[in-house]
């Protein structure tokens, strides 16, 4: 192959500074990150434990308590955004996605502005509307009749973690929103029309022939959803610190890796530690993604039109 | 054609239902901005009114020029953004031509290899880059976060514009080569020009996440010199807890700019999504 054929040295210019700048700021971290978690502080350096770190996460009573409530409260986050954040990006973007609708480009535009906001202004301005001491959120329960209903959400440990998750709800919707109604628009008109001299029409001709054909949408929103709340930390840092209260309700694996690697109140940072729970989440996140691609994505049908 | 069959009643739910959305996604971001401009009295008393001659007052944004230094913030948050945003889609459009047009041993092992960091998040190596950025000494400069975002941003820019530069008409760069240029002249000349539009819509996808990015701010960069706007706002939020007024004029600072942002480049963003996901 090579022989009498000059290298091609443009191939190389090309690729080389993306492979360079990604395989040194993002690839090798990530190893060193799960190679640092092998090791502990020792005097004058690091020691080599190998697998004690994960034995003190999931072996040591206060380590694993707080880890597994990390790791239900982020499953909890997660069933939270599939159950109520997806099904309405999918209501949405089927009303959007009907003909002739007036005003459809006015409302993608205005349903997608709070994904487009920082975490630090949704959730500061979700906690002032929340606050009891502000009162809009009484005040507007009060005027359907449903005062009564009202408690500080995000002070209740029964509520925050749920509170929580229905405002990122709120705030990333319109993704699922845009990839559904995508993938709607890309369905042929005669596979329509051919629907249609069938009889099958409104809800019933969504149900059967157009869900059928958006499933690998839904499929890739799902992985989305998945590796976005795994990595989540930003939300539940602005809105109830680092200590994720009230009394760790709130605590999900990004919060529970940020309070160990740089330490709070009495307890010292630990970047050993740190790195052992980001291995975690990078087992965690590894998995979800190999159910998603091998045993989700293969068994999708897809339809070529 | 026959879609036009909608009858009155179900396009009226329709209707109804995205208004009602269109309230819930909106409520917030109004009672924000519109409260930032009244008096402390007045944002108690009636949350839900506009500013009327009577309850209009500036102080809270006085407040925020007296105490922030947001001009600052906003600078370092325009430069990181700026300078990350142009790597990104250079070296990214760089390595998306290379593996779309030439065949070469380990081209798809190498297209896989990139998408990697599609799916696995850069915080997750953060032990390790805080590590070598102290190592390096670049903690607390706005390299460490233009080098970390570039990083972050460039699998999904190769994956996309990928896409878009095998669509370039071979044709087109056939008689490039026969006219003599060099295969960067053609990249540079012929390609770049054809693929702007796809740029666009990376630009915007890449943008958005830096700019709001608390992570690596608080992590690598929460010097007072090298506070973004993101981070400066969420300690600003912080100690003004209690000064409503202050709180909600920062508040609507953060929101301003990136609404003016997406209210321009809104059309780009929505193509760019609908093109990316009826591959």
């Amino acid at each position: 192959m090579a022989k009498g054929r000059p290298i091609r040295w443009h191939i190389a210019v090309f690729l080389a500074p993306a492979v360079l700048v990604y395989s040194a700021i993002m690839i090798l971290p990530l190893f060193s990150t799960l190679n640092l978690s092998l090791f502990t502080r020792a005097e004058g350096g690091t020691a080599f434990v190998g697998l004690d770190n994960f034995r003190t996460l999931f072996g040591d009573p206060r380590w694993s308590a707080a880890f597994w409530n990390a790791l239900g409260n982020n499953l909890w986050f997660f069933a939270v955004h599939m159950l109520v954040q997806n099904p309405i990006g999918i209501l949405l973007a089927a009303l959007l996605s009907s003909p002739r609708l007036r005003f459809s480009a006015f409302y993608r535009t205005a349903i997608f502005i709070p994904t487009i906001l920082s975490f630090v202004v949704v959730g500061f301005i979700w906690k002032l509307i929340l606050s009891p001491l502000w009162g809009i959120a009484p005040n507007m329960l009060d005027m359907v009749g449903l005062k009564s209903l009202f408690a500080p959400w995000l002070g209740k440990e029964e509520y925050a973690l749920t509170t929580l998750a229905l405002i990122s709800v709120w705030q990333f919707v319109g993704i699922p929103m845009m990839l559904i109604y995508a993938a709607l628009l890309s369905i042929p008109d005669d596979i329509i029309e051919a629907a249609e001299m069938d009889g099958i029409t409104g809800w019933s001709q969504f149900w059967r022939i157009k869900l059928p054909l958006i499933l690998p949408a839904i499929g890739i929103i799902s992985i989305l959803t998945f590796v976005g709340n795994f990595n989540a930390f930003d939300l539940i840092y602005v809105s109830q610190g680092a200590l994720a209260g009230p009394n760790f309700a709130t605590d999900i694996l990004g919060t529970f890796l940020y309070r160990t690697f740089f330490g709070f109140q009495l307890q010292l940072g630990d970047p050993h530690m740190g790195a052992a729970i980001a291995t975690a989440m990078f087992a965690i996140i590894l998995v979800g993604v190999c159910i998603y691609l091998f045993l989700i994505q293969t068994r999708l049908r897809r339809y070529q039109f | 054609m026959s879609q036009a069959r909608q009858s009155p009643a179900r396009s009226l739910a329709a209707h109804a239902v995205l208004i009602l959305w269109t309230l819930i996604a909106l409520f917030p971001v109004f009672v924000t901005v519109v409260n930032s401009f009244k008096s402390k009295r007045a944002i108690f008393t009636q949350p839900l009114a506009l500013p009327g001659p009577d309850s209009f007052d500036l102080v809270g944004y006085q407040t925020v020029a007296k105490q922030g230094d947001f001009v600052a913030y906003f600078q370092n948050s325009l430069v990181v953004t700026c300078f990350s945003l142009f790597f990104v889609l250079l070296f990214g459009a760089m390595a998306a031509f290379a593996l779309s047009e030439y065949r070469f041993r380990g081209n798809t092992l190498m297209g896989l290899y990139l998408a990697l960091g599609i799916m696995i998040p850069i915080r997750l190596g953060t032990v390790a880059i805080l590590q070598m950025m102290v190592a390096t000494g670049l903690v607390n400069t706005l390299t460490a976060l233009v080098l970390v975002y570039t990083a972050q941003g460039l699998p999904l820019a190769v994956f996309i514009l990928s896409e878009f530069m095998r669509n370039v008409s071979d044709d087109l760069k056939n008689a490039g080569r026969i006219d003599g240029l060099s295969e960067y002249r053609i990249f540079f000349r012929l390609v770049l020009p054809l693929v702007r539009p796809a740029m666009a819509t990376v630009a915007v996808f890449t943008m958005i996440p830096i700019w709001n990015d608390l992570w690596f701010p608080l992590i690598l960069a929460p010097s007072e010199s090298t506070k973004t706007i993101t981070l400066g706002s969420q300690v600003f939020l912080g100690q003004f807890v209690s000064n409503w007024n202050a709180v909600l004029a920062a508040l609507s600072l953060a929101i301003l700019p990136v609404l003016v942002l997406y209210l321009i480049f809104s059309r780009q963003l929505i193509r760019g999504i609908t093109a990316g996901a009826v591959k």
